[in-house]
């Protein structure tokens, strides 16, 4: 909300600075985002400019020297050009004659002597200004020129050129009072304040609710503005009538009325308040409405009577409020013809509805130039059904705003009575004496407790009562101290204070707010510190990824979001294949990110592909959760995954070796085995796997005592197809990280480190290509028993020495006891064993 | 008797020769020739001892002794001599050995952990000596659990604080913030005291941009018991950024809101860049958002199973990309989940 300083002042005293202020609200819960300059100082200028800027202060300060109120005398034709002014002009020091073209002097030109002198806002020579001609806020000095053969060297300014608003078609025309030569920034120089009203605070969007929260936090009375109606004027009787159908829906509503307004512009003070609370002046009438909304918080809405007589036959109009009747349609005032839903509240009358209850009126009775007696409305409307309304029919309104966080009903006749004596003043008219008001569901105010005891345990500092009662009142809560409790009266203007337990929390939210943040002193928690719960799952996942990292993998985070295409390029095209069910957004941003991933592969091997051209070597993994629906639930599984994708060149290439080895399934591998020893996964197996990703001569999955803990290869011709990859293989894993949490070992046996010297040996073992290479590991270990402790192949072999359809596969074998030194005898018995048993299992020879 | 007197002047110039030929050496061959010259079996020290039968019998332990003399006094500077030559021939072998030490090392492959992960665990490690545990929760969540229950009802204008994918299935959307974990973790906890740490994933309808994602990690700390103050919150604010980013580092707790805590509060911390005297990454400030917090709200201890007149608790919450951008001065929260390469192998 913009705030100017001029208009809060008007309510409290402030003897602070700009920064001062800001840093007080802030501290208070308000926080000032920026502060906006329309001609006041800029107070870091003023102390040298400090590097350290708590608040964003910009905007335009006007020079006293250069910028002063000016008076206007005579308005004389230019003798060489018809779009230009010459204007008799007094600064209060000299008379002189300035040149302009602001068309909203050429009503005055050539009629002589001004009765009554226009009053505007001169800049001399050298006054710092923004360049009225260009687009935006451009700085500009005035310079003395000619134009038109007339010397220039000062203007008459625009609002523009103030830096109040976008406004250059013509010039300022002030008030009448305003002082002539008296300096421009004393006359009218302010500041906007830009606070961020929080949600809880709605109380607080006006001028009074800001400055309310001034005077508690600076200890200053507060003026609130007096509002008295006439007691002689017409009164309100007959007039007019309300039905409200239905309380929950509207609260209370007042109308109050006003004979003869004339309809003209508001004096400008008004108009520039309006415009600096980011308002734009309509005439005085509506202005009246929408000044005392910024002023109190109250939305008013303003009926032309006339016409709700016309609608009424003739007769006294009924106000009536309702929800929408289905199908319903009303067209508002900026002339959009609506379709309403049942939860809109309408203010209607017995002809039908006449706006959207506290959003936006309807274009029928609006204000027109021939609207003279006005009828004024002042209610409080239910917050959720506006705020239902406003998202529906996507319109925001700062009546909107309001209502659709909640406006204390108290404010109803409040507003009206202050709305009718402002318009009267800025518009004319003769004001009733009496309102209509129809109040069927008074505010609550609830009575809230918090005691010492409360203040100790939610906020950790020691008050007494009296001085949690004395923060209290200092927000208008009416207090009564009881022992050691406080019981505080809500006061009739804010609704966020509840009772019980949920009252005692508002409460200390207040009283910590006004004791200040700043001075809780920071503590560390006394309490015991509760059981610690080992989380395996995070354990295992932790040691997954920095295993990875070692290993030499890129750790990559992907988007959760993706698309099934995307995921489908991943697996071989399958014609017949049922579309897997996903969780799927209704709203979603893109259509490229419309449903959660399913498969954590495809989000590595897109990132594969995106940086495959980057480098020689590249090696990727993630952890993270794949998302499974499940039949009948609302929420799906969300399946811990591991992913891993490489390619590229086996080493980084060196300038010495560029080595030109490309990754594939046994570096893979190589990556797995590493993985699994890190998690002492023991017995895991790798068998040939079907999984259409994958190449199917160049794939395993890898169980371990029988269940499946993942698969890995390289990936399918086809697959790879559907990628951007230029090198001849992309090797691809996916883990079920839960299955890898189950086989990984919490505790596992540490051997002693052997006292006895080893016996080493080569076996070289002729078998069948078919024969796989983990059988014949496994019938040497079988042979080898205990005293076997290291079996490393370390040569495949092939060729005409040995044989068509065989290969040859070399072991370097260790056999060693715990408890003394094998003789040679001991050794050839193992060796002969193990020989025995690779001819029983796997028909091997040794090769001689 | 003069045969005597000479062998004794003559073992002196035998000495002195052998001395001076030693001194011309420079390589291994030279040191032979003079071994065999002067050290050899006919060299003149040698062939002194065998003259010393023709020693008069007094003078003759004299003259061995001197002889015994020369002959290890050749020996030594033959040794010395050695050492010297071996040293100089090294030398000049490593001097034809140099390699260009500029030339770049052959680099063993590296990997490294995501950078937001490294920022996430460097948080979650920090809270865990201070005794928060970790605890996860589903990223798709229902309604109920990522508003209703956290005192945020349908309408409610703090719904607008979050902007919401919503899935097909009604009442499942994407959570907004780690906080339904706040419930999940009260409810099964209840009534024992809590201190967990909930990091994760949270979701965000909104267009993304430099400062703005719509998918992020979020960590979020609760603490549950019978004395949990709003000092205690600012105290653990504090004592997490001074072991994040130094012990000098300051915090300041302002009045904020959020729907399930009250008291809510921002914490903001002098600007580690600039020292707080201003700079652009705090925009001049001198201050730095670092969590959103409060003291849990009733209706939310309620939910979770904890009556609001015994227990209290706060919660705070974290973003570890945002620390993340701060501490390496980032400059656009996108580079996270692009995952280019040039981006990650930097931290
Ligand atoms: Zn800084």
């Amino acid at each position: 909300m913009k705030v100017p300083l001029s208009w809060l002042k008007e309510y409290v005293d402030i003897d602070l600075s700009l920064i001062e202020l800001a840093d007080v609200l802030t501290m208070a819960g308000l926080e000032v985002e920026d502060v906006l300059l329309v001609g006041l100082p800029n107070p870091y200028e003023q102390t040298g400019a400090p590097q350290r800027r708590e608040v964003s202060i910009h905007g335009l300060s006007w020079d006293p020297e250069k910028i002063v109120v000016a008076q206007i005398d005579e308005v004389m034709p230019h003798p060489n050009a018809d779009r230009l002014v010459l204007c008799r002009l007094n600064d209060g020091t000299s008379e002189l004659v300035v040149l302009t073209g602001a068309p909203n002097l050429f009503e005055y030109k050539g009629i002589g002597l001004l009765a009554k002198p226009l009053k505007v806002a001169y800049a001399r020579e050298g006054a710092r200004l923004y360049d009225g001609h260009q687009p935006g806020q451009v700085l500009t000095t005035l310079k003395r020129t000619k134009i038109r053969g007339v010397d220039s060297f000062s203007m008459v300014c625009s609002e523009k050129e103030l830096g109040i608003s976008e406004e250059h078609e013509g010039i300022i025309i002030l008030d009448d009072d305003a002082p002539t030569g008296r300096p421009l920034v004393e006359y009218m120089g302010d500041a906007v304040l830009e606070v961020n009203i929080l949600p809880n605070m709605s109380r607080n969007a006006s001028m009074m609710g800001i400055a309310r929260e001034v005077a508690a936090l600076t200890r200053k009375p507060l003026r609130k503005p007096q509002a008295n109606l006439p007691a002689n004027g017409p009164s309100i009787a007959g007039k007019a009538r309300i039905q409200i159908t239905d309380p929950q829906l509207n609260a209370r509503f007042v109308l109050g009325m006003l004979d003869g307004a004339e309809q003209r512009p508001s004096p400008y003070r008004v108009q520039l308040r309006l415009r600096l609370a980011g308002m734009r002046p309509i005439n005085a009438v509506v202005d009246a409405t929408n000044y005392v909304m910024l002023e109190i918080g109250q939305p008013l809405h303003a009926f032309d009577y006339d016409v709700l007589v016309k609608r009424a036959s003739g007769q006294a109009p009924t106000i009536i409020t309702r929800a929408a009747h289905p199908g319903e349609k009303l067209t508002t005032l900026d002339g959009v013809e609506r379709k309403l839903d049942d939860f809109t509240v309408l203010v209607c009358d017995t002809a039908g509805a006449l706006s959207l209850a506290g959003v936006m009126g309807g274009q029928e009775s609006e204000i027109t130039p021939a609207t003279r007696n006005i009828l004024l409305e002042g209610a409080t409307w239910n917050f959720v059904n506006t705020r239902r309304t406003t998202s529906s029919q996507k319109l925001s309104s700062e009546a909107g705003y309001r209502f659709s966080r909640g406006v204390h009903p108290a404010l109803s006749s409040e507003g009206v009575k202050l709305c009718l004596q402002r318009m009267a003043e800025w518009s004319g008219g003769v004001i009733y004496s009496d309102l209509v008001d129809e109040y069927p569901l008074p505010a609550a105010d609830p009575e809230a407790e918090i005691s010492t005891g409360d203040v100790k345990r939610l906020l950790g500092i020691e008050l007494t009562a009296a001085e949690i009662a004395a923060l209290l009142s200092r927000l208008e809560f009416a207090c009564r101290v009881e022992g050691n409790s406080v019981f505080a009266k809500t006061p009739p203007h804010r609704q966020d204070i509840g009772t019980g337990v949920i009252g005692r929390a508002d409460l200390a939210e207040e009283v910590a707010r006004i004791y200040g943040y700043d001075r809780i002193p920071a503590t560390y928690m006394a309490e015991e510190l509760p059981e610690a719960r080992i989380r395996r799952p995070i354990q295992v996942e932790k040691l997954v990824r920095q295993s990875l990292a070692r290993l030499g993998l890129q750790e990559v985070i992907n988007y959760r979001l993706t698309a099934p295409e995307r995921e489908a390029r991943l697996t071989a095209a399958q014609p017949e294949a049922v579309q897997p069910a996903y969780i799927t957004l209704k709203n979603p941003l893109s259509p490229e990110r419309s449903v959660m991933r399913r498969s954590l592969l495809a989000a590595v091997l897109d990132t594969l592909e995106k940086n495959a051209r980057l480098r020689d070597r590249l090696a990727l993994f993630e952890v993270g959760p794949v998302f499974l629906p499940l039949e009948g639930q609302a929420l799906p599984d969300e399946a811990p995954r591991l992913a891993m994708a490489m390619t590229g060149q086996r080493r980084t290439p060196a300038w010495d070796s560029p080595d030109s080895a490309q990754l594939d399934f046994y570096d893979l591998k190589g990556v797995v085995e590493g993985l699994l020893e890190s998690l002492h996964v023991g017995n895991a197996q790798y068998s040939p796997t079907d999984n259409p990703a994958f190449h199917p001569g160049k794939s395993a999955q890898v169980t371990v005592n029988g269940s499946v803990l993942g698969v890995f290869g390289e990936l399918h011709p086809q697959a790879k197809a559907r990628y951007d990859f230029l090198a001849p293989a992309v090797v691809a894993a996916e883990f079920d990280l839960a299955a890898l949490v189950d086989a990984s070992a919490n505790r596992y046996e540490i051997l002693p480190v052997p006292v006895f010297p080893p016996v080493l040996e080569d076996l070289a073992l002729i078998v069948d290509e078919s024969v796989l290479a983990a059988d014949v590991e496994a019938a040497i270990r079988q042979g080898g028993g205990k005293l076997l402790t290291g079996v490393r192949l370390f040569d495949i072999f092939r060729g005409d020495q040995i044989g068509a359809g065989k290969k040859s596969l070399a072991y370097a074998l260790s056999y060693q006891a715990a408890d003394h030194t094998l003789s040679p005898g001991e050794a050839n018995q193992i060796r002969l064993r193990i020989l025995r048993r690779v001819e029983q299992l796997v028909g091997a020879q040794l090769r001689s | 008797m003069g045969e005597d007197e000479n062998i004794l002047e003559e073992l002196d110039d035998i000495q002195k020769n052998g001395l001076e030929a030693l001194a011309s050496v420079q390589d291994e061959a030279g040191l032979q020739a003079w071994r065999t010259a002067h050290l050899g079996r006919s060299a003149p020290v040698m062939l002194a001892f065998t003259r010393l039968g023709q020693i008069s019998k007094e003078m003759r332990p004299m003259v061995g002794q001197k002889a015994n003399q020369v002959k290890l006094a050749l020996e030594a500077a033959l040794k010395t001599r050695a050492e010297a030559v071996k040293t100089a021939s090294l030398r000049q072998k490593l001097d034809t050995e140099r390699l260009d030490v500029t030339l770049p090392g052959r680099r063993p492959t590296m990997g490294r952990l995501h950078p937001a992960a490294q920022a996430l665990s460097e948080i979650i490690h920090i809270f865990e000596e201070m005794g928060f545990q970790e605890y996860r929760s589903p990223e798709v969540e229902t309604d109920e659990l990522n508003f209703e229950l956290l005192n945020i009802p349908a309408y409610h204008p703090a719904r607008d604080m979050w902007d919401t994918f919503h899935t097909t299935v009604p009442g499942t959307i994407l959570r907004t913030h780690t906080s339904p974990g706040q419930i999940r973790a009260m409810r099964e906890m209840c009534p024992k005291p809590i201190r967990v740490i909930l990091p994760g994933m949270v979701y965000r309808y909104e267009q993304t941009n430099a400062s703005h994602e719509m998918q992020f990690n979020q960590v979020e700390l609760l603490a549950v018991g019978k004395n949990i103050t709003l000092g205690d919150l600012k105290g653990t604010i504090e004592g997490f950024a001074q072991r994040m980013f130094g012990e000098a580092v300051r915090v300041r707790m302002r009045p904020s809101y959020f729907p399930f805590t009250e008291p809510s509060a921002d914490i903001v911390m002098e600007c580690f860049v600039c020292g707080s005297k201003g700079c652009p990454v705090c925009k001049y400030s001198g201050w730095l958002e670092i969590a959103g917090c409060g003291m849990l709200h009733p209706v939310v201890l309620r939910n979770g199973g904890y009556d609001p007149a015994v227990y209290s608790g706060f919660a705070a919450g974290l973003g570890p990309e945002r620390i993340a951008l701060l501490k390496y001065q980032v400059d656009d929260i996108r580079n996270f989940w692009q995952n280019d390469i040039r981006f990650l192998e930097q931290f």
